[in-house]
């Protein structure tokens, strides 16, 4: 199972890679490949206002729905519009091509809160 | 589909080590422990099975035999087709009915011989099937056993299944018409064919004894069949348009309120006064949704604010990529065309009620 070491992660499983004041968030290898195929993507609204925690997407796989949580505070400033037509590029290319959306965070959001690959690899061990 | 209906220690098919060695992920189902899933995916497991070829370890489900002279009137009795229509070699789609104007399962009949019988039911129903026959057939001259832990079953299905039937037991297939049955001897086993299945496609439920099937699912997968887990068989099955027993037919359902009600023969038959007596509020409906989406089981039906159903079971079709779903809906609604809408996490989703199935096999 891939874990980058170029961004930080959550928990509940999504990853979060901030570049020139906006951040980009996704869901984990691990995460996609205990979904199975993800069949449909429900995306927020670009321009959305959004707290950290907040679920503001969900990822849907032939066996369930999964809701995605902003992993920091801010404005959505853009959304993988290719998943709606091609949500398996979450299954493909969950680091990359498989993105969800992307966070301007608000006055004084840091993503020092979340996990490092060391810190986010010991939670995939410990759920399987 | 209820995956994750785990109740006490799991039961495992004679395959459980092979699937473990395909790297199968393994879920709970009915109280067995089956393949979800091989690593190549339920899209692509699916996509086998419409286009080419994929096996199916389907060994949980149970197995019954019915035999003896009285056989034939105690199945026109005990189950709603007319089992007396049925020619030896030839099987039935059938359904068990209740006393209270539901059913206790849906199941397949086979007719042997002249008093000889078997049916497969569901792997959930199987202890209260083979109790509930136990206790009719006692009026009748046959016998009800159980048979489910002699018996495995595989089903071959796809387009290619004939050919690599053909090709492995050296066979011609070509007058082995949709439900008929026939013996024979594959990858040195002797087994049992029926030309059935739940895919909508051309297909084959390999039958034979426990301790052979590893020996033939080796032989079919070495054929070049792709092993397919319970994850393609729901979407499969959904989109041919076939009931889920459990999520789409239960306990309560009068099969006169579903697309299935061919299935119901005008003869005496166990608790016919509740079934032929009773009004449809609701009716079991095909349906598709207007725009991209899942709507699962359990979510509810509207026309406007006025709540009208319920889903039974639903995916998106990995053919079409459309939602797809089937419902219950109140009967003044139930008709081919109508819009109506489904609530999918708080938001009203436009959708359409369509005939079934969803894809022509």
């Amino acid at each position: 199972m891939t874990i980058p070491d170029d961004r930080r992660y959550n928990k509940s499983h999504e990853w979060a890679r901030e570049e020139d004041g906006v951040v980009t968030v996704g869901i984990t290898d691990y995460a996609q490949d205990q979904l199975g195929d993800v069949v449909f993507v429900e995306l927020p609204a670009t321009g959305k206002t959004v707290r950290a925690g907040d679920a503001v997407a969900v990822v849907e796989s032939v066996k369930t729905a999964s809701d995605i949580y902003a992993p920091v505070g801010g404005e959505v400033v853009g959304v993988n519009a290719a998943l709606e037509t091609r949500p398996e590029l979450i299954n493909e290319f969950p680091y990359g091509e498989g993105w969800l959306f992307r966070i301007r965070p608000g006055a004084g959001a840091k993503l020092s809160g979340l996990l490092d690959a060391a810190a986010y690899r010991s939670v995939t061990e410990e759920d399987s | 589909m209820s995956l994750r209906d785990i109740v006490g220690p799991m039961k495992r098919t004679p395959l459980y080590q092979a699937h473990l060695e395909l790297d199968a992920r393994m879920v709970g189902f009915s109280g067995w422990e089956m393949p979800l899933q091989y690593p190549t995916g339920i899209n692509e497991e699916h996509l086998a099975v419409r286009q080419g070829v994929g096996v199916f370890d389907v060994s949980h489900m149970g197995e019954l035999s019915i035999t003896g002279p009285g056989a034939v009137e105690f199945l026109r009795f005990a189950a709603l087709n007319d089992a007396g229509r049925l020619r030896p070699a030839r099987a039935q789609y059938s359904m068990l009915p209740n006393d209270r104007g539901g059913l206790v399962d849906d199941v397949y009949i086979y007719r042997l011989g002249e008093g000889d019988f078997f049916m497969v039911c569901n792997a959930g129903g199987r202890d209260e099937v083979v109790r509930h026959l136990v206790r009719l057939a006692t009026e009748y001259d046959c016998e009800v056993v159980d048979r489910s832990e002699e018996w495995a079953l595989l089903a071959l299905q796809g387009p290619g299944s004939a050919v690599l039937l053909e090709r492995q037991a050296s066979t011609d297939l070509t007058d082995l018409r949709k439900n008929g049955l026939r013996d024979l001897e594959l990858f040195g086993r002797p087994v049992r064919l029926a030309r059935t299945g739940y895919t909508g496609e051309d297909g084959f439920e390999i039958f034979m004894q426990a301790s052979d099937v590893e020996a033939v699912w080796r032989g079919i997968t070495g054929a070049g069949a792709t092993p397919c887990g319970l994850g393609a068989r729901d979407t499969l099955r959904l989109e041919a348009g076939y009931a889920l027993f459990g999520s789409d037919l239960t306990a309560q359902t009068n099969p006169l309120c579903t697309p299935f009600k061919w299935v119901v023969k005008d003869k005496d038959f166990y608790g016919r006064e509740r079934i032929w007596g009773a009004a449809c509020a609701r009716k079991l409906v095909g349906l598709k949704l207007n725009q991209r989406g899942v709507a699962r089981h359990g979510y509810r039906l509207y026309q406007g604010q006025q709540e009208i159903g319920e889903i039974s079971s639903g995916t998106i079709s990995p053919v079409t990529r459309e939602g797809i779903a089937m419902g219950w809906l109140e009967r003044q609604f139930a008709t081919p065309g109508q819009a109506i809408s489904v609530e999918i996490r708080g938001q009203k989703v436009p959708a359409t009620v369509v005939e079934l199935p969803f894809i022509e096999g």
